[in-house]
């Protein structure tokens, strides 16, 4: 079956994506050096889920994607998070 | 709407394909005869696990050791819970009538992954094969019931990890059947059937679908943790090495709550299907069952602590998890009273389909309340593992899951052998079945509610009478089974020629020849109204 | 909008790519469940925590983490190359990506190696005489480490089959779906180390 209107990254845009990728990563290790306590753990998250984003949408090819396809996508990384945020209700206040 | 039957196709039971003989099922990706592998396998393991259960019937007549040692008794009601939950009541509906209908129903000649399906139903034999084996090889039956809690699973000295093992295969494929319907409903619904346009057994099955993939992964990995811990000594449950065993309950609970509604959706779905059309009505508030499913779905996934009230939770998550389960409660009256507008003022025509259909009502709303009766803090604590608990979700389970199984095989058997049963036999069988059922469960609630533990071999000697009337009850809903079966194989077999439509429905199914052609439709229907429009009305719309 | 296959035809792409999504979420609530407890015990015992990271070598940890996002690249790029119609370079990008899957392999078993040298593995004496926080985290390392390299061969090797279907031509300008998923399975095994990497080796 034939593609149609394919969407094609060109290969600069997919080299900048993984330079982005590369110095967000250098960051993080980085910014391990200083201590921001109980934040640490959250920055570190924080910058993994930028990444995450940057894969999901550029490599994954998520920006041509349909609006049902991201809205799935996000949908089930909320859900995870919902799960966890409930399952610490248990544990947070134990 | 356009009719396609068809004059030039050859049934999917007489189509000959590549392959030849038992091949032609073994290897077959047409999904009404995967439906059927699915089917036939699903009645031999439910009478495995239906014998085991009379087996603990029996033992409970009288109390002290009545037919059996204590030891096979544990075994007993693991590998019947294993059985019955992970083989028949998870993949049941779905698999057999989820694969037959959904492609039809949607006006589609197969589910989107032929192939994938045919290898779903290969991990599932695999898995439920296992299952069984897990019985009667090495280290004797596994004996931690179907829950596998942990710290006794990663002690006790018996085939837990063939069991486990067995769960995880099952589950793999329980996923892989959620996915390819997701894909179906999506991509091969006929043109004009938008998505309020599609019938309720495959929106039941689209909301059933997303629970199997979001949930059942959770339960895999818990599973391997569980294996891990025994092999490995890994610690994640061993209070020991600074493990939690009630971790190990959230993460299963995670997926088993939601499993429970993998188990009553397409349930809900067969009799939103059953109902208009012995009623000749259209349903009552097709947009509200709609969104009462995916509500379920949705709320369902987040109330699994509701299993763990008296683990030592947290006190905040007990209420909280005690609140999102009287929620789930909401959507699943409304579907209660939508099913009961359908047939008000309908021309109603009482049919075995619809006796199931309506007796799944009076079981399902039974072990409804009582759900609300252990989701409650306070009750909980009272009722908790004992025969109430066994009681209730056996009401749901079987009551609500089996009935709605058995109300579909009535409604749909016609069309998938093209013969009909005999209705008197049938409703025999029905009468039987209920009375059998009733007397089976209902006194387990009441002993539950005196303090009888569940899992037990033994019991003190005030609860007998209780136990005696279960027993006889188990007797006559074994013999209503055998006739009801008997009643549909010879049926099958022997019974009258059944037209296209014997129910006057007007679904999709009902406009292609019984049985329906190897390729469903000679032209993929065009779509120009809702659903469940009778007569006159079909004009209007 | 809908398309209509009749019970074992040719998949369009569109629904292959749909499938493939589903799964891949299927895939992250399987790792989810890890990371789960991950959380739970981390909360628990976040100093011990961070005494047991101190044992991982992040140099390590980031050069695998720079494999697996250069051959994220190279995937995605051979994607490129073969909608373009350039075989060869298609060919040539998956190789590169299945060497970099190889040398994270070759880290991690030397990695793993390693720590058993020090006697550090599930259920030693050497680990059972550590703290319970330490304890935990081994495990939790082991097994989200080990389920992360199963995926990364389960990768390799499809990645390998992408390579013959190229080779034969069977994977094509035109027909580029199989080639298209198995990208899509490679960046989810590299989603997966995003967030592995700052957990086990960044809490020190």
């Amino acid at each position: 079956m034939k593609h149609e209107d394919k969407h094609i990254s060109s290969y600069s845009s997919l080299a900048i994506v993984l330079a982005v990728l590369l110095f967000l990563t250098a960051f993080s290790v980085w910014i391990t050096g200083f201590h921001f306590g109980a934040f640490t753990v959250a920055v570190a998250l924080i910058i993994a889920c930028v990444k995450v984003a940057t894969v999901l949408i550029n490599f994954m090819h998520l920006k041509f994607e349909n609006l049902f396809l991201k809205l799935l996508v996000t949908g089930v990384f909320v859900m995870f998070t919902l799960v966890i945020i409930l399952t610490f209700v248990d544990y947070y206040f134990r | 709407m356009s009719i396609s039957g068809s004059e030039t196709q050859v049934s999917y039971l007489d189509y000959q394909g590549k392959h030849k003989g038992i091949w032609s099922w073994l290897l077959s990706t047409d999904h009404k005869r995967i439906g059927l592998l699915y089917l036939y396998a699903i009645i031999v393991f439910f009478f495995v696990a239906a014998f085991l259960g009379l087996l603990m019937r029996i033992e409970l007549i009288a109390p002290g050791r009545t037919i059996m040692e204590p030891q096979t008794y544990n075994g007993l009601f693991t590998i019947h819970g294993i059985i019955m939950i992970f083989v028949i009541v998870i993949p049941g509906l779905a698999a057999v009538f989820g694969n037959f209908f959904l492609p039809i129903l949607i006006g589609a000649r197969d589910v989107a992954f032929p192939k994938l399906n045919l290898f779903s139903w290969y991990l599932y034999m695999i898995g439920a094969i296992l299952g069984v084996l897990s019985q009667f090889i090495g280290g004797g039956a596994p004996d931690t019931g179907w829950t596998f809690y942990v710290p006794y699973s990663v002690e006790s000295s018996t085939n837990v990890i063939y069991a486990l093992t067995a769960a995880f295969i099952l589950g793999f494929s329980s996923i892989l059947t959620g996915l390819n319907f997701i894909v179906t409903i999506h991509r091969m619904r006929a043109p004009g059937m938008g998505w309020m346009r599609m019938p309720l057994f495959p929106w039941a099955l689209y909301a059933t679908a997303w629970i199997q993939v979001l949930a059942t992964p959770i339960v895999g990995i818990t599973l391997l943790m569980v294996i891990a811990e025994r092999v490995l000594n890994i610690g994640f449950f061993d209070p020991a090495l600074g493990g939690d065993p009630v971790l190990f309950q959230h993460l299963f609970w995670i997926y088993s709550h939601p499993a429970v509604y993998i188990m009553i959706l397409p349930a809900m779905g067969i009799v939103t299907e059953i109902f208009p059309t012995f009623s000749q009505k259209p349903v009552f508030g097709y947009g509200a069952i709609v969104l009462s499913s995916l509500a379920i779905a949705f709320v369902g996934y987040f109330v699994w602590g509701h299993h763990m009230f008296t683990s030592g939770m947290s006190y905040n998550a007990r209420w909280f998890f005690s609140f999102l389960t009287f929620i789930v409660a909401v959507p699943s009256a409304i579907k209660v009273f939508n099913w009961i507008s359908t047939m008000y003022g309908g021309s109603i025509d009482l049919k075995p389909p619809l006796l199931y259909a309506i007796s799944f009502i009076f079981l399902f709303m039974i072990g409804g309340f009582t759900g609300l009766v252990l989701g409650s803090l306070a009750t909980n604590v009272h009722t908790h593992d004992t025969a109430f608990v066994v009681a209730h979700f056996h009401y749901i389970i079987f009551g609500g899951m089996g009935f709605a199984f058995f109300a579909a095989i009535h409604y749909w058997a016609p069309k998938m052998f093209g013969r009909m049963y005999n209705f008197r036999v049938a409703n025999i069988a029905w009468v039987l079945n209920f009375t059998g059922f009733n007397l089976l469960y209902f006194p387990l609630f009441i002993v539950g509610l005196q303090g009888m533990p569940r899992r037990s071999y033994d019991y003190l000697p005030q609860f007998q009478s209780g136990h005696v009337l279960s027993t006889v009850g188990a007797f006559i809903l074994i013999a209503g089974l055998l006739l009801m079966v008997y009643n549909l194989v010879r049926g099958a077999r022997k019974g009258e020629v059944a037209p296209a439509n014997p129910w006057k429905g007007v679904t999709l199914e009902w406009k292609i020849p019984s049985p329906p052609p190897h390729e469903n439709f000679d032209d993929i229907p065009v779509i120009t109204s809702k659903p469940y429009l009778f007569g006159n009305n079909s004009d209007n719309k | 909008m809908s398309v209509h296959n009749t019970h074992a035809e040719h998949i369009d792409s569109e629904t292959g790519k749909l499938g493939m999504w589903i799964f891949l979420f299927t895939e992250l609530f399987l790792f989810g469940g890890l990371f789960l407890v991950y959380a739970v015990f981390r909360a628990k015992y976040s100093a011990e925590f961070h005494i047991a990271a101190g044992e991982l070598n992040a140099f390590i940890g980031t050069m695998n983490t720079v494999f697996l996002l250069v051959s994220s690249m190279t995937v995605a790029m051979s994607l490129t190359a073969i909608q373009k119609g350039d075989r060869k370079l298609a060919m040539f990008l998956v190789l590169v990506t299945i060497l970099l899957a190889a040398l994270f392999m070759v880290n991690k078993y030397f990695e793993w190696t390693h720590k058993f040298e020090y006697g550090i593995y599930p259920g030693s004496e050497v680990l059972k005489n550590m703290s319970h926080g330490e304890l935990l985290f081994f495990g939790l390392y082991y097994m989200m480490t080990g389920l992360h390299a199963l995926h990364v061969l389960v990768g390799m090797v499809l990645l390998s089959i992408n390579v013959v279907r190229i080779k034969s031509g069977s994977v094509n300008s035109n027909h580029y779906l199989m080639l298209e998923n198995s990208a899509l399975y490679w960046h989810l095994v590299d989603l997966i180390w995003i967030f592995l990497f700052p957990l086990l080796y960044l809490i020190t």
